[in-house]
C-alpha cells in the first residue's frame, strides 16, 4: 500500500530525513522507534503533507499513486489519517460539527452521498462508547480544554469515524496513563483489518504490548538503521539505542 | 387620534413612489456644496420651511466644524466640494438579460444564494413580467396597513406626517452631534421612516421589502424609526450583494425611539464596495446610529455584519433613559485586504436597573485593520446598572491588525460592569489539522470563522443569518495563504 523510496526531507535548512526506505502492506502494523531527533515525527508529517517540510529527493507511492503530488486534503480523502502528537484546539467549532464536516468533505470528494444527521449521530455514539468518552465531549469545541489523554482519545475517535486505509499514529501514547493507554490501544486494535495499514510512531515499547506490531523499524539520524519483528522492540527496551553508535551513519 | 388613523389609511392606499417626479430625472447639478445647494435639495423635494431651516442651521454649523481626527483609520483627505449633493433618481434598467451582466458579479450573487429574480433587480436588468415587484410590494403594504404601521421613504413622511417627523427628527442625533451627522442633516437625500403604533407588533421583517425594491440608497441616508408604547419592530437594513456607488462618502444617520415597553431590533448587513485589491476606490461608511430607550422597559438591539466598505466608522449606540431599559449590540466586523474599521458602540445608562450587552467579533485578514471602540457610561442616577461586554478578535494571517479601545466610565457604585476580551489567530496548525481531516483550506477557514461568529449570528433574523454566513465566506475568499 505504501512504498517509500529513498526519501530525503528538510525543514528550513536542516536535512532531517536522509534516505528512508519503507514498504507497508495492507493489514500490517509497523512500529517506528528511535531516539529524539531521529526524524520519526518528521516522517509522519511528510506523509501527511505538512508544508513546513520540503522533500528534496525520493518518492512515496500510496496505492500506486504519487503521494507527494497530492494536497493534504487529497491525501486524507484517499484514506490517509494522522493521529497528531499535539492535537490543536479549534475554539467555536464543536467536535460533532467538525467530524461531520470532515466526513462529508471526504464523501464529496468521492462524489458519494453525504451522511445524514441520524446516521452520523448513531455512528458517533457507538464509537464514543467504544472509547469510553463522555457524551458532552461532542458538544465541546474541538480539543478545547481537553486533557492530554482526552485529546489522544479524540484522535482515535476521529480515526474510527473516518475509517482510513493508512493510519499514522504519531506518539499516540505520550501523555497517557495506563488506563487511557489501554483504551486507546483497544480502539486502535478494533480498527485493525486486512484492508488497513497502521504505522505507529513511538518512543516506548509499552504501547507495543497492546498494539502488537508486525514489523519494527528503528530510525536514527534520518534513516532506518534496523528492522525486525516485535522482538526488536523488546531488545530496545532492554538495551536502549546504544547499538546505533556502532552502526554506520 | 381618529384623524391620524384616517391619514394612515389614506397614506397606505396611495401608489408607492419609487423616486422623484419624472421631469426632474434629467437634472444634474454641478459638484460642490454651498447654501444654495442645500436650498436646491430642499426645493427639489418640496420640503416645508421648517425642514429647510433645520438643514440650513445644520449647514451653517458644519462650516464651523473641523473633521475629527481621533480615529484609528487612515484615509486621504475628503474633498467635500467634489461630490454631487443632488442626484437624479434611480435610472431605468439598461440591460436586457443576465447574460449582459459581469459574470464575476453573477458568481458572487450565486455564492450568496440570491434568488434569480432579485439578481436581475440588483444588476439593473429589466424584470420579467412574471415577477412583478410592484405587486409584491403592494401585498406587503396591505399587510402593514392593516396594522397601522407606517413604512416608507423619509421624504414622503415629511409630507404625510410632518408633525411626527418634526417631533422626532434630531431628537436622538441632534444636528450638532458630530461632523458627519451635521453634514448629513444639511444634505440628507432620503431614507426610511417607520412608525409603529401603540401595542402593535409589526407582522413583517421590514427588510424583504427593501431588497425587492432595490432602494437607491443614497450617500446621505436619514432613517427614523419610532416605536410607540408596547410595540415591536424588526428592521433589516442592507443587502449582502456588493454595491457600488460613484460617491465615496456615505454618511447616514439613523435614529431610533422606543417608548415604554417597546422593542426595536435593527439589523444591518453591510457590503459596500471595499475597494480593489490595492484598497483603492472603496466606500467610506461613516455612520451615526443611535437609539433612545425613552420609556421604561423598552429595548433596542443593534445587530450588524459589516464586511464591506474601505473604511467603516460607526458606533450604533443606545441611550438607556427608561428604567429597566435594555440595550444590545451584536457585531461581526470583517476587514480583509486593505479595509479598515473603527467600530463599536456606546451604552449610556441613565435610568435605574438598566442593562446592556455588547458582543463584538472582529475579524482581520490580509492587511485589514480592525478597531473596536466602545463606551460604557454609567451616570450618577443609574442605580443597579448592569453591563456585559465581550470583544473578541480573530486574526487571519500575519499582516493584519486588531486593536481595542474600551472606555468605561462609572459614576454609580451599585452598578456592575464586566468586560472580557480575547484575541486569537487562525493558526496554520489549525488549518493543517482540518486539511488532514479532508477539509480544504477555504472550508476550514470558513468553519473556524463561523464558529467564532456564532453568538452574533444567533441574534440575526433567520434569513439574514443564512445570508450573513455566506457573505462572510465570500468576503474571506483568498485571504488565507
Amino acid at each position: 500500500m505504501l512504498e517509500i523510496k529513498n526519501l530525503h526531507a528538510r525543514c528550513d535548512d536542516t536535512e532531517i530525513l536522509r534516505g528512508i526506505n519503507l514498504q507497508v502492506s495492507a493489514g500490517e502494523v509497523h512500529a517506528i522507534m528511535g531516539p529524539n531527533g531521529s526524524g520519526k515525527s518528521t516522517l509522519a508529517h511528510v506523509l501527511a503533507g505538512r508544508e513546513d517540510y520540503e522533500v528534496t529527493e525520493g518518492e512515496v507511492l500510496y496505492e500506486g499513486k504519487d503521494l507527494l503530488e497530492m494536497e493534504i486534503e487529497e491525501r486524507a480523502a484517499n484514506g490517509l489519517f494522522m493521529a497528531y502528537q499535539y492535537p490543536v484546539e479549534i475554539p467555536g467549532v464543536s467536535n460533532k460539527y467538525f467530524l461531520k464536516a470532515a466526513m462529508n468533505s471526504i464523501r464529496k470528494y468521492h462524489k458519494q452521498p453525504l451522511i445524514g444527521t441520524m446516521d452520523f449521530l448513531k455512528l458517533l455514539k457507538e464509537n464514543m462508547k467504544l472509547l469510553g468518552m463522555e457524551k458532552n465531549m461532542m458538544e465541546r469545541s474541538v480539543n478545547e480544554g481537553f486533557s492530554g489523554g482526552e485529546k489522544k482519545r479524540n484522535e482515535i475517535l476521529q480515526m474510527a469515524m473516518l475509517q482510513p486505509k493508512l493510519a499514522v499514529l504519531d506518539e499516540t501514547d505520550s501523555g497517557l496513563d495506563i488506563d487511557a493507554l489501554r483504551i486507546v490501544a483497544d480502539g486502535v486494535n478494533t480498527l485493525r483489518s486486512p484492508e488497513r495499514a497502521i504505522i505507529v510512531v513511538t518512543h516506548y515499547q509499552r504501547l507495543l504490548d497492546y498494539i502488537v506490531p508486525d514489523k519494527v523499524h528503528v530510525l536514527a539520524e534520518g534513516r532506518i538503521a534496523r528492522s525486525g519483528d516485535k522482538s526488536l522492540a523488546l531488545e530496545l527496551e532492554a538495551d536502549g539505542y546504544a547499538f546505533l553508535d556502532t552502526c554506520s551513519a | 387620534m381618529s384623524t391620524d388613523n384616517a391619514l394612515l389609511k389614506e397614506y397606505s392606499q396611495r401608489e408607492y413612489q419609487h423616486g422623484f417626479v419624472t421631469d426632474i430625472e434629467a437634472d444634474a447639478i454641478a459638484p460642490g456644496l454651498s447654501e444654495d445647494v442645500v436650498r436646491l435639495i430642499s426645493s427639489k423635494k418640496d420640503e416645508p420651511q421648517w425642514l429647510l431651516d433645520w438643514r440650513l442651521k445644520a449647514y451653517r454649523h458644519w462650516l464651523t466644524l473641523k473633521e475629527p481626527e481621533w480615529h484609528n483609520v487612515h484615509y486621504p483627505p475628503i474633498n467635500y466640494q467634489d461630490s454631487i449633493y443632488y442626484s437624479a433618481p434611480k435610472q431605468q434598467p439598461k440591460l436586457n438579460s443576465l447574460d449582459e451582466v459581469d459574470p464575476v458579479l453573477l458568481e458572487t450573487y450565486e455564492k450568496l444564494g440570491i434568488p434569480l429574480e432579485e439578481q436581475k433587480v440588483l444588476a439593473g436588468v429589466a424584470v420579467d413580467a412574471v415577477f412583478d415587484s410592484v405587486s409584491v410590494a403592494t401585498t406587503y403594504k396591505e399587510t402593514l396597513e392593516k396594522e397601522g404601521v407606517i413604512f416608507g421613504p423619509f421624504s414622503e413622511a415629511v409630507h404625510r406626517f410632518p408633525e411626527l417627523v418634526k417631533k422626532y427628527l434630531g431628537s436622538v442625533v441632534p444636528y450638532t452631534d458630530n461632523f458627519f451627522a451635521t453634514l448629513n442633516s444639511a444634505v440628507f437625500s432620503d431614507g426610511s421612516f417607520c412608525y409603529i403604533p401603540k401595542g402593535v407588533r409589526c407582522p413583517l421583517e421590514l427588510s424583504t421589502y427593501f431588497r425587492i425594491n432595490a432602494q437607491n440608497t443614497g450617500q446621505f441616508e436619514r432613517t427614523l424609526i419610532i416605536a410607540e408604547e408596547g410595540s415591536y419592530v424588526s428592521y433589516l437594513e442592507g443587502c449582502t450583494a456588493p454595491k457600488r456607488d460613484e460617491n465615496q462618502l456615505h454618511a447616514a444617520v439613523v435614529e431610533l425611539v422606543a417608548m415604554k415597553d417597546a422593542q426595536i431590533k435593527y439589523s444591518t448587513v453591510q457590503n459596500w464596495y471595499p475597494g480593489d485589491a490595492d484598497g483603492k476606490g472603496g466606500i467610506f461608511n461613516f455612520v451615526t446610529k443611535r437609539g433612545a430607550c425613552r420609556g421604561d422597559n423598552s429595548k433596542i438591539s443593534w445587530t450588524q455584519v459589516e464586511t464591506g466598505s474601505a473604511i467603516t466608522w460607526k458606533y450604533p449606540s443606545v441611550i438607556l433613559q427608561g428604567d429597566h431599559s435594555v440595550g444590545e449590540f451584536y457585531s461581526v466586523a470583517v476587514t480583509a485586504n486593505h479595509q479598515q474599521a473603527d467600530t463599536g458602540t456606546k451604552m449610556i445608562h441613565i435610568g435605574k436597573n438598566t442593562k446592556s450587552t455588547i458582543i463584538s467579533k472582529g475579524i482581520s485578514a490580509g492587511r485589514g485593520q480592525n478597531n473596536y471602540r466602545g463606551l460604557v457610561k454609567i451616570q450618577k442616577g443609574a442605580t443597579n446598572a448592569r453591563n456585559f461586554s465581550q470583544c473578541d478578535s480573530l486574526l487571519i494571517g500575519d499582516r493584519c491588525g486588531a486593536h481595542t479601545f474600551p472606555y468605561i466610565e462609572v459614576r454609580n457604585t451599585t452598578s456592575k460592569v464586566e468586560h472580557e476580551a480575547s484575541t486569537s489567530k487562525v493558526g496554520e496548525d489549525q488549518i493543517y489539522y482540518c486539511r488532514q481531516r479532508g477539509l480544504p483550506t477555504e472550508d476550514a477557514v470558513n468553519m473556524i470563522v463561523n464558529g467564532f461568529c456564532k453568538e452574533v449570528y444567533a441574534e440575526l433574523p433567520l434569513e439574514f443569518a443564512v445570508e450573513a454566513r455566506k457573505l462572510l465566506n465570500v468576503s474571506l475568499e483568498g485571504s488565507v495563504g
